[in-house]
């Protein structure tokens, strides 16, 4: 694939008229794509039940909505065949001189062009964007919304660059990652409100208790391979979820831990009084000191995250993590204890998650198992497959797309006068994200730069494409 | 060269009684041999004669049913290969290996497949990562020695104009040169190679017998090679070892394995004394 | 001992659906070694779908034998379920066959988180309660101490319904050309397509017979509890799956005989243990059947390609 092969021969030949477009199959296959729809409406759609006062079932039909729904499909199936049938024409007229090599090699290298880019603006944005949103909104306090928003991405993106260390690197697949992101949160929780120690000797400590959890869990399950692994790691996130919620005396139950302490400015609190961190620098209060404080906190952790890892990867420990998931077998064969390599990446991409863990309790000063369920691994996992595996910036990325998407379903409210009042767009969120997930693997289902950058260079650095990379067993 | 090829009483690796069972099944049956030090030794016989197997159990892939395989390095350090964990087959005793269908790490570099199979070393040198991590001046230079070893390597088998390129991208011959460089970069004792000349045209398998007589030549690196082309164990072995159905059937130096009834029975798929009606038959 | 045998009952009662819902896993699996994250949501789907036929029967059509009320509800839900499997497999999975591995379990995560959120927006959040019915009991002994062991009606028909599908089922894979051809996938997939198999086809097939089960599941499921939430699809898919592993996956005797067992566990683990803790006795049988003994009872053990 070194040099793009000249357009064949063949394909230039039929310069013939243009085929005439099969307009009665188009109807017919969207017919059958309306009526399978039909199918799939009748009856979870086209009857919702509804609990009456005498709390019995009662039945309200919609089939108005099943007909839209069917009509919708139908239309959009007719408008892609259309499309495609006519892009198709096209290409057997002028076939494109990319059109040879792009069928072999089907990872075109958009992320190469984006990732060099990317990368300053990424930082740049997140350096400066409590300011930017401070600006566009016209005041502190207005602000608030945007800057809680960064603070959730960056979370995200810290996690996922914590996974990516196990699932991109190391080519684990782990489907457990918010188990640590539990242990980091209660480690501080309850540190923090039973012996009253401060956030920054909790994160640390934190961190080492998830890394700890991490090779705990790690070293029974870790000579497990591929789905099996991720099944096991799932049971183990959600065997830590149902103690926490069923250990009463030890992690306050379902109904969590709360009152815990906020996070200081190393040691000055975010108070109206005159100890407090405004009064001291001379400002006047306002409670956005503390949110921009902890937004820049979530940055640092997270900065941290990618420096370590982008440094582990052009250390030995790092090249075994991705020998390891390229060939396991190879790597037994060349004396790399196994075993340990694997422990070391699930145990430091445990103790990120630790550190995210603290930082989620630290913020939210309030911690209940319900925020450490599978639908978290999900998403995590997730912004890892999709920014590309291994890939430091795609995953930061897809944690703006996964996670600021839905966000942005918020600021909708205007369709309800569209689609009539009650109408929520909020509750669409996971709908979509499901959906999300599903096309975007549809559409690039190696993320979205499968390239992998070398760990060091001879000569020149070329980037390898992702049809050769492997995505590990284990 | 010394003593007479094969140097049997200096034997680097011996393999006694050893017995593979895959439930029913007899894999290898009872099979004791020795390879010398600095020679090559072949390893031949029919398909399914469970010469892999035997490659598998000394490499530490497979824990033999029965049996012992002994690895002796010249300072006198003895390895009992069965009870070691699978990687210190290669770690301790400094067992290296290629595989039949090739395993490089086809999404990393071609040099970076050459440092991975520094990975021991450089691990020490790096303090275990956390040297490495703050960048200490003793890890870069153990860095810089690494590289410079695999560019040796690289230009001994004519890769060196490819280092930056993904393994996966070379052609079928290069991608088991490297492999064979990359099994030699952790400097092993027995360098154990399973059929490096398959799918090699003549020209590349000339170049393969060549760089196995210099590594047998230059290191400190005995050879036990499992191979079908006649041509290249005739060629570069000292001692060849004939296996069929899991069981030794010949053993000797490649001039009597030639002459040797059984073996050109078993490679014929006929009985003993079926072998000159059926040479005269085919005009041998 | 009465209570014993009425957790016996009760464990194999619950083991059967369980047994279901595990053999879409299992097949899957086999067939292209992916984990169908989403089938437990297409149980739970199943249910719903089986609760509005059951109240357009009763309550708008005015049926009032519930035997054949519900006999048409499993027909219905049969059909309309594999239907979704159907759909599933074609929009979610084909397209990423033969791609990246990790690929098809990220889009049936999505599947999974679609599907439940799916239900909720068009059904509601609340827990939906089906009417009353078939609450009868047949008393099979009293003990000394007044404790009668029962076998209800509703326990009766789930071991009945799901004896008859699974032989029925049986019968379709082990001695019809369908089953032939998904035998010969599972074994490999290339020399199928080469010897003329329908690969494609036949895996749908596989989607659409899981979900069928998954349907009968999800009837079962909806007749024993009587209330099915849109929430309702990852703990049993878990435990479905677990049966799966645990009966040696790929092996479909494996995947009934391995939902018995969690349905006992779990009904035992409640009746003497805690039952807080019943659903980590489940995940922990889990992780502990896949690192202990990951070929499970029945399924053949796997020797590491070098």
């Amino acid at each position: 694939m070194a040099t793009p092969a000249p357009a064949p021969a063949i394909a230039a030949a039929p310069a013939a008229a243009r085929p005439p477009l099969d307009v009665a199959g188009i109807v017919r296959d969207a017919a059958l794509f309306a009526l399978v729809t039909f199918g799939l409406c009748v009856p979870i759609i086209a009857f919702r039940t509804d609990l009456s006062e005498t709390s019995a079932l009662g039945l309200k039909p919609r089939w108005g909505l099943v007909a839209i729904l069917c009509g919708l499909v139908f239309l959009g199936r007719l408008a892609q065949r259309a499309v495609v049938a006519n892009r198709d024409a096209r290409r057997a007229l002028t076939p494109a001189p990319r059109q040879a090599t792009e069928a072999v090699d089907a990872t075109p290298n958009a992320g190469q062009r984006v990732s060099g880019l990317a990368l300053p603006l990424f930082l740049g944005v997140a350096a400066t964007f409590p300011l930017l949103a401070v600006l566009g909104t016209g005041g502190l306090g207005e602000s608030r919304y945007w800057v809680d928003l960064g603070i959730l991405i960056l979370t995200y993106v810290m996690l996922g660059w914590g996974l990516n260390i196990v699932v991109g690197l190391a080519g684990l697949l782990d489907l457990g990652y918010v188990a640590f992101y539990a242990v980091g949160a209660y480690s501080y929780a309850l540190l923090s409100t039973t012996l009253g120690w401060s956030f920054w000797v909790c994160l640390p400590l934190a961190g080492l208790f998830a890394g700890l959890w991490g090779m705990i869990l790690g070293f029974p399950v870790l000579r497990l391979r591929g789905d099996y692994l991720a099944i096991v790691t799932l049971a183990f996130g959600e065997i830590i979820r149902l103690v926490l919620i069923n250990w009463q005396d030890f992690s306050g139950g379902g109904a969590g831990i709360s009152s815990i302490p906020r996070a200081t400015f190393f040691g000055i609190p975010f108070t109206a009084d005159e100890d407090g961190f405004a009064a001291r620098l001379g400002l006047p209060f306002s409670p956005m000191h503390r949110v921009i404080f902890l937004y820049y906190l979530i940055l640092a952790l997270a900065l941290v995250t990618n420096l370590v890892t982008l440094r582990l990867r052009r250390l030995p420990i790092g090249r075994a993590w991705e020998a390891l998931r390229e060939d396991e077998i190879a790597c037994r064969s060349l004396g790399i204890n196994t075993t340990n390599t694997k422990l070391t990446a699930f145990a430091l991409g445990a103790m990120f998650g630790g550190f995210a863990g603290s930082f989620f309790a630290v913020r939210q000063g309030f911690v209940s198992p319900e925020s450490f369920n599978f639908l978290e691994s999900a998403i995590i996992l997730a912004i890892v497959v999709l920014g590309g595996m291994g890939s430091q910036i795609g995953v930061a990325i897809a944690a703006v797309a996964m996670v600021g998407g839905p966000e942005m379903l918020r600021n909708l409210g205007f369709l309800s006068a569209v689609f009539g009042e009650g109408f929520d767009p909020n509750e669409y969120r996971l709908l979509l994200f499901g959906l999300a997930m599903v096309l975007m693997m549809i559409w690039r289902p190696r993320g979205l730069i499968s390239e992998r950058s070398p760990s060091l260079v001879l000569k020149e650095r070329k980037r390898i494409s992702g049809s050769f990379v492997k995505e590990g067993h284990g | 060269m010394g003593a007479p090829s094969p140097r049997l009483d200096d034997p680097v690796l011996t393999v006694d009684h050893v017995t593979m069972r895959f439930g029913g099944l007899v894999a290898v049956n009872d099979l004791t041999f020795r390879a010398g030090r600095g020679d090559i030794t072949a390893l031949i016989g029919p398909n399914g004669a469970g010469k892999t197997t035997v490659f598998n159990c000394i490499t530490g892939f497979y824990k033999p049913t029965e049996g012992m395989m002994t690895l002796r390095h010249r300072d006198g350090a003895e390895f009992l290969l069965e009870r070691l964990p699978g990687y210190a087959v290669n770690r301790r005793a400094r067992v290296a290996r290629t595989f039949q269908n090739i395993r490089l790490f086809t999404g990393m570099t071609v040099l970076e497949n050459l440092l991975v199979a520094q990975h021991n070393p450089m691990m020490r040198a790096s303090g275990y990562t956390l040297a490495g991590l703050v960048g200490l001046p003793a890890y870069r230079r153990a860095e810089k020695a690494a590289i410079d070893k695999a560019v040796e390597w690289l230009t001994r088998i004519h890769l060196i104009h490819r280092a930056d390129d993904p393994a996966g991208d070379l052609p079928y011959g290069d991608q088991r040169r490297l492999e064979i460089a990359r099994a030699m970069c952790t400097d092993p004792v027995l360098l154990c190679l399973d059929e490096p000349a398959a799918g090699l045209n003549p020209r590349e398998s000339l170049a393969l017998n060549d760089l196995l007589r210099a590594i047998r030549d230059d290191h400190d690196t005995s050879v036990l090679l499992i191979e079908h082309d006649m041509s290249v164990v005739m060629e570069i072995s000292d001692h060849v070892v004939v296996l069929d159905y899991g069981t030794k059937i010949a053993d000797g130096t490649p001039a009597e394995i030639q002459s040797d009834q059984s073996v050109i029975a078993a490679y014929l798929g006929v009985e003993d004394e079926e072998v000159e009606t059926v040479e005269a038959e085919v005009g041998v | 001992m009465e209570v014993f045998a009425q957790q016996l009952i009760n464990g194999l009662t619950l083991g059967s659906i369980y047994g279901l819902i595990a053999i879409g896993y299992t097949m899957v699996f086999g067939i292209i070694g992916m984990i169908n994250f989403a089938h437990g949501d297409v149980f739970m789907l199943s249910a719903f779908i089986a609760l509005i036929t059951f109240l357009i029967l009763t309550t708008w059509l005015g049926i009032s034998s519930i035997a054949l009320a519900l006999l048409i509800v499993l027909v219905v839900a049969m059909v309309l379920t594999a239907l979704w499997g159907w759909s599933i497999e074609r929009i979610a999975y084909r397209p990423l066959r033969g791609s990246f591995r990790l690929a098809p379990l990220i889009s049936a995560i999505g599947v999974s988180i679609f599907l439940s959120n799916f239900v909720q927006v068009v059904q509601g959040a609340r827990n939906k309660p089906t009417p009353p019915m078939m609450r009868e009991v047949i008393v099979l002994w009293t003990g000394e101490n007044g404790y009668a062991v029962a076998l209800s009606y509703r326990q009766i028909v789930i071991m009945a319904v799901t004896a008859v599908l699974l032989a029925g089922f049986w019968y379709l894979v082990q001695r019809t050309p369908l089953g032939r051809a998904q035998r010969a996938c599972e074994q490999d997939r290339k020399m199928a397509a080469l010897l003329g198999i329908d690969v494609d086809r036949t895996i749908s097939l596989t989607f659409v017979l899981g979900a069928g089960l998954a349907a009968v599941a999800g009837t079962m499921y909806l007749l024993y509890y009587g209330v099915v939430s849109f929430a309702d699809g990852f703990v049993p898919g878990v435990k479905a799956f677990t049966a799966a592993v645990l009966g040696g996956i790929g092996s479909l005797p494996g995947a009934v005989l391995g939902g018995l067992i969690i349905g006992l566990v779990e009904t035992f683990w409640s009746a003497y243990f805690s039952i807080e803790y019943k659903d980590v006795a489940a995940f922990s049988i889990l992780a502990i059947v896949l690192i202990f003994m990951p070929s499970g009872i029945l399924g053949r053990p796997e020797v590491e390609k070098v």
